[in-house]
C-alpha cells in the first residue's frame, strides 16, 4: 500500500449488542440490532482477514457484552490468525476461570474490564445488574494469565465520591493500565444527560487525585484520564479524524466511520454484508462526507488547530446544532459553544448532589 | 524507573512486536501501536527475558560501529526507562 494514502488502523468490532447490564451511559446506539441480525462467524472470520489486508492492526471485540456470542473462542482464534492484535472489551460476565484460560490460549492479547463504581451500590444503580462481586472475582482470575490488562472505570457525577476507593483498586491490582473514562454524551448517555454530567468541583477533583494517582504508580500502572468533552477548551481529535484511523462493524454488519455516526441524517451506510472492507473504506460515501477539510466551516476552515482535532466530532455537532459540518460544539472557538456552556450552567447551579435521591434513569434494553 | 545494568528487560503482559513481516517493526500494545525505527527495534526485540541491560548495550555498539559507544548506552537506558514507564516492559 502506498505511504500517500491513509489506511485504518483499528477496527471496532460490535460483535453484539446483546449484554446482561443496562448501563444508563452506554454508547450503544438507542435502536439495538437483534440477535437474530447478528453476523455469522464466517462473515466474521472474512472481515478479520479483509482488515489485516487493509492494514489494520487492532481489533477491539466489543458489543453489547462480546462474551455473549457464544462463538467468541473462534473469533479470537482467528482474528489473531489474520495477524491482529485482539483486546476484548468486556464487562466479565458471563465469564468462569475456564473460559478465561481458553481465550488466552485461544490468542487473546489485551482484556478490558469495566467498572460502573467502586461498590455494589453504585454499580446496581448504573447497571442495574448485580456484577460488582463478580468483577472482583475477574481480577484475581486475570493474575494468573499472561494477557494485558486494562481496568476501565466510566466515571460521572453519580459515582466520583468513589474515586478513591476506584484508585486503590488500581493500587492494589496494579494491571498495566488504568483508564478513567469520563461519559461522553452520546446514545443512551445523551438520553440521561441531567443526571450524569459532572460538576466543574467534581471535575476538578478528579484532575487532582489522578494526578496524585498517576505520580504514585508510575513505572506500574499508567493511568489514562479521559475528560468530559463539554468541559474542554478544544474539542478532542474525534476517532482520530473521521475516517483517517478507525471503521466500526455493528452487530448487523454495517460499517460506521465512529460509534455514534448514525445519529446524523442523510448518511448513507454500507454493510460488509455486500461489499469488501476495503472497497467500503475507500468508496463510501458516508467515510467520505468529512474525510479532509472541503467540508469544513469558519471557524475551522481556517482553525491553525484544524489539522490536530479536525473541527472535533460530527456527531455532537449535529446532535446540539443540526448542522453536522458546524464546528464541535464543545470548542470554545465555536459559534454554538453558548448552548454547551447553558448546560454547564444549569448542572453547576445544582446544589451539592443529592446521592440519596435516585434519578429518573432510562436504562439500556437488552434487545431480542 | 532507570534499569540496573544487570536487569533483565522483558516485554510486558499484553505487549508483542507485530506479527507478521509487514508489521514486525510495530510495537503492539493495549490501545497503541508504535511504529519503530531501526535502533528502537533492534532494542526491543532483545527485551526477551534473556538479555542483560549490559548485553543489550552492547550488542547495540557491536551493531552501531560508527556511534560512540557511551552515547549508545546512554540512549538504551533513557529508552528502557520510558518503556517501563509506559508499562511496555518489566524488568
Amino acid at each position: 500500500m502506498s505511504t500517500d494514502r491513509l489506511n485504518p488502523l483499528a477496527l471496532v468490532a460490535e460483535i453484539t449488542h446483546r449484554c446482561p447490564l443496562h448501563c444508563v451511559y452506554c454508547s450503544n446506539p438507542i435502536e439495538l440490532s437483534a440477535r437474530d441480525a447478528e453476523l455469522s462467524t464466517e462473515t466474521w472470520v472474512r472481515i478479520f482477514n479483509e482488515a489485516a489486508s487493509l492494514g489494520i492492526l487492532q481489533v477491539d471485540l466489543t458489543g453489547g457484552e462480546p462474551l455473549a456470542r457464544e462463538d467468541i473462542l473462534d473469533l479470537v482464534r482467528a482474528g489473531r490468525e489474520a495477524g491482529l492484535y485482539i483486546s476484548l472489551i468486556s464487562s466479565g460476565l458471563p465469564l468462569t476461570e475456564s473460559r478465561l484460560a481458553a481465550l488466552v490460549k485461544a490468542g487473546l492479547d489485551h482484556f478490558q474490564l469495566s467498572f460502573q463504581g467502586a461498590s455494589e451500590s453504585v454499580a446496581r444503580e448504573i447497571s442495574a445488574t448485580s456484577s460488582h462481586p463478580h468483577k472482583r472475582k475477574v481480577l484475581q482470575w486475570l493474575k494468573n494469565y499472561s494477557v494485558g490488562v486494562t481496568l476501565n472505570f466510566v466515571i460521572h457525577r453519580r459515582n466520583i465520591h468513589e474515586l478513591e476507593e476506584m484508585i486503590r483498586l488500581v493500587e492494589e491490582y496494579q494491571p498495566g493500565y488504568a483508564e478513567f473514562a469520563s461519559v461522553q454524551y452520546y446514545g443512551w448517555a445523551f438520553a440521561n444527560q441531567k443526571a450524569l454530567l459532572p460538576t466543574r468541583a467534581q471535575l476538578d477533583y478528579c484532575v487532582e487525585a489522578l494526578k496524585a494517582a498517576e505520580t504514585r504508580l508510575k513505572g506500574k500502572t499508567r493511568i489514562v484520564f479521559v475528560v468530559p468533552d463539554y468541559y474542554a477548551k478544544y474539542p478532542k481529535p474525534c476517532v482520530g479524524g473521521w475516517g483517517r484511523k478507525l471503521m466500526l462493524v455493528s452487530p448487523d454488519g454495517t460499517v460506521l466511520p465512529c460509534h455514534a455516526a448514525r445519529v446524523i441524517r442523510n448518511l448513507n451506510f454500507d454493510n460488509v454484508k455486500e461489499k469488501p472492507l476495503e472497497d467500503i473504506w475507500t468508496n463510501s460515501p458516508s467515510f467520505r462526507r468529512f474525510r479532509g477539510e472541503d467540508w469544513m466551516q469558519e471557524p475551522c476552515k481556517s482553525c491553525e488547530r484544524r489539522q490536530q482535532d479536525f473541527g472535533g466530532c460530527r456527531c455532537q455537532a449535529y446532535m446540539l446544532t443540526g448542522d453536522a459540518c458546524s464546528t464541535d460544539p464543545v470548542c470554545s472557538l465555536a459559534p454554538a459553544n453558548v448552548k454547551v456552556g447553558a448546560i454547564l450552567n444549569v448542572v453547576n447551579r445544582q446544589i451539592a448532589c443529592q446521592l440519596d435521591e435516585h434519578p429518573q434513569y432510562l436504562y439500556r434494553k437488552n434487545p431480542d | 524507573m532507570r534499569p540496573e545494568f544487570n536487569a533483565i528487560p522483558r516485554l510486558a503482559s499484553g505487549v508483542r512486536l507485530g506479527g507478521n513481516d509487514r508489521h514486525s517493526k510495530i510495537l503492539l500494545m493495549p490501545e497503541r501501536a508504535l511504529r519503530l525505527n531501526g535502533p528502537s527495534f533492534e532494542i526491543l526485540r532483545r527485551c526477551d527475558g534473556k538479555h542483560t541491560v549490559q548485553s543489550i548495550a552492547e550488542e547495540l555498539h557491536a551493531a552501531y560501529p560508527t556511534a560512540e559507544p557511551q552515547r549508545i548506552t546512554d540512549d538504551v537506558l533513557k529508552y528502557l526507562t520510558s518503556l517501563h514507564d509506559d508499562r511496555a516492559i518489566d524488568f
